[in-house]
């Protein structure tokens, strides 16, 4: 169990990790990466117009679904043969599940089809707001935590709902920022902060950024990353974009190392009083 | 030839003269290394594809990765 002062608040301004290990990366249960930002592979056009945007935001890990093989046409591409998981890790996801049960479920063939123990869990709620049923992830998050999966775990914006999910066996907390697709940017800038402060496994923002700044935002927050889709993939030239997220990303981070200057009231000069002519 | 079988693979009923799941996916012409198959709501594990033998009324899921967020 583990207690109150294991979570201590700190000051905004002290980064949660030592600068040397900013350009090294991050892990997540074992497995090391220096990009930080995590991008789906949903909503492109074509197969080739996404491995572009993979290649440009420089993701070394993309978010993938589990659905049934086209059994009427088995010639048609797939996506292995444009982006390559030998290359890029492939996070299995459980999108578009609404109970512990069907979550589970996909995330076992996941595994038999790629292999990979590292999952992205998500249980919905309801349709319309795909806001995350905890109740649901929770129970999910335990038993396949127990069967040996490394969950990162899709989930509210709620620090204390975090803490739960980490003691289930989450191996990465990834709240909300603004509802899935809405690009609306991160809303709740307090209950992310607090989310990263209180948790000891990484912390990805996972939906809600729209553009680059709100990446950055995110980074400067603290979180070890960001994870998106539909902010590069609905973009009007998303392969740019995908390069603005990287940038955006990179800039957030390192801001949230330097540690931002502290706020005033009133204008302070930057030229020497001393001297005036 | 064995007689067909009547199975159900992802939803839809089907005749089929596979007697294993290898032989399955080999019928549907899919490459084994890039599925995963649920065998009677049982995962079948890769390495055992060429030895579960198929019987008739068995409900099959096979599934791949496809884009998503």
């Amino acid at each position: 169990m583990r207690c109150l002062a294991d979570t201590a608040p700190r000051m905004t301004d002290q980064p949660k990790i030592s600068p040397e290990a900013s350009s090294d990366g991050w892990e997540v249960a074992g497995h090391r990466f220096t990009s930080r930002l995590i991008v789906g592979t949903g909503k492109y056009k074509d197969f080739a117009q996404n491995a572009a945007a993979v290649e440009a935001s420089g993701a070394q890990i993309v978010t993938v679904a589990v659905r049934r093989v086209n059994i009427s046409d088995p010639t048609q591409p797939v996506l292995m043969d444009f982006i390559d998981p030998r290359k890029i890790t492939y996070l299995p996801n459980t999108a578009g599940c609404f109970t512990a049960e069907d979550a589970i479920r996909t995330l076992r063939l996941a595994r038999e089809a790629g292999g990979w123990d590292l999952v992205k869990l998500e249980v919905l709620g309801e349709a319309r707001t795909l806001y995350p049923d905890m109740r649901e992830t929770l129970k999910a998050t335990e038993v396949l935590a127990n069967e040996g999966f490394k969950p990162m775990v899709y989930c509210v914006d709620d620090p204390i709902a975090a803490r739960q999910l980490e003691e289930a066996g989450a191996v990465a907390i990834m709240p909300l920022g603004a509802p899935i697709g809405s690009g609306l940017g991160i809303q709740n800038k307090v209950t992310i902060r607090l989310i990263v402060e209180g948790a000891t496994v990484p912390v990805l923002v996972d939906a809600g950024v729209g553009t680059a700044s709100e990446a950055a935002e995110a980074m400067e927050l603290g979180c070890d990353g960001v994870l998106m889709n539909t902010a590069i993939a609905e973009a009007k030239d998303p392969i740019r974009m995908a390069r603005a997220m990287k940038y955006g990303v990179i800039a957030g981070r390192e801001a949230y190392l330097a540690g931002r200057m502290g706020r005033r009231k009133y204008a302070d000069p930057s030229s020497p009083l001393a001297g005036l002519i | 030839m064995s007689t067909p079988i009547s199975i159900t693979v992802n939803g839809e009923s089907r005749r089929s003269q596979a007697s294993t799941i290898a032989d399955l996916v080999r019928e549907l012409s899919l490459k084994p290394e890039k599925v995963a198959v649920e065998h009677n709501g049982v995962i079948a594990p890769r390495s055992t594809l060429e030895d579960v033998p198929l019987a008739d009324g068995d409900v099959l899921e096979i599934v791949t990765f496809v884009g998503g967020g």
